[in-house]
């Protein structure tokens, strides 16, 4: 088994190739690896319940992270996050990528 | 525990994008947990460190240079260098023909010059590499 840690920056509703990264995050938990997709940048635009957007990763099992200053820059409180969305640390995502056997890709 | 490397290569421009502030919290963070970094900078990345940059005021609001506190790329990156001086390690290389290309040759200390050739060692040898492109 590996690590997969997938960092999505890019806000789901300006750029459509999110969905690459949630397609690839589903397809890789299928076959049986590990899987954190970290939410940064205006990628945490997704992270709100309201945006619908991640039901599908957090039903197939992938973890769910996101930047806890990137939602304080865009005023999204924890109560507003989607079911199965974690308030992170950058510390989080620097442990999550300096394990061994891990790879990780930035979107 | 076995020392673990982290390696990033940057390659945005200072004051273009927050993919560099994320780049450098995670620069950060990983030096305070005691992890060694390698940062390849590539393309404009190489500009992050530019020596030459100043802060300034603001005649618009009529701000001085105090009253503005403007953060420059190159103390984020000196800080860095400092926490990372040896244990844990940062190492900074810059492109050295992206240098050349665009006059940036004046870095803070600490930065060296290099090419490719040094992130491939980097990606190599580290614990894990973390490539942040342009969009």
């Amino acid at each position: 088994m590996t690590n997969y840690v997938f960092i999505e920056s890019r806000d789901p509703f300006d750029s459509r190739d999110t969905h690459f990264v949630e397609e690839t995050a589903i397809a890789v938990k299928e076959r049986g690896h590990e899987v954190t997709v970290f939410l940064v940048q205006n990628g945490v635009l997704a992270a709100r319940e309201r945006a619908g957007r991640l039901g599908r990763l957090a039903e197939a099992g992938v973890t769910l992270l996101a930047d806890d200053v990137s939602l304080r820059e865009r005023g999204i409180r924890p109560e507003e996050l989607a079911p199965g969305v974690h308030e992170s640390a950058i510390d989080q995502l620097v442990d999550a990528i300096a394990r061994e056997n891990t790879k990780t890709m930035w979107h | 525990m076995k020392n673990r490397t982290l390696t990033l290569a940057l390659m945005d421009p200072p004051y273009e994008s927050a993919n560099s502030t994320t780049a450098l919290r995670i620069i950060s963070a990983a030096l305070a947990k005691g992890i060694n970094v390698n940062v390849f900078a590539y393309e404009g990345a190489v500009c992050l460190p530019l020596k030459d940059q100043a802060p300034h005021a603001n005649p618009v609001k009529g701000t001085t240079v105090e009253d503005e506190e403007h953060p420059t790329t190159k103390a984020f990156v000196s800080s860095l260098l400092a926490l990372g001086k040896d244990k844990p390690l940062l190492t900074w290389v810059n492109c050295g023909l992206c240098v050349d290309e665009r006059g940036a040759a004046n870095v803070v200390e600490g930065v060296r010059r290099g090419s490719p050739a040094d992130f491939f060692k980097m990606a190599t040898e580290s614990t894990n590499t973390l490539v942040i492109p342009t969009k």
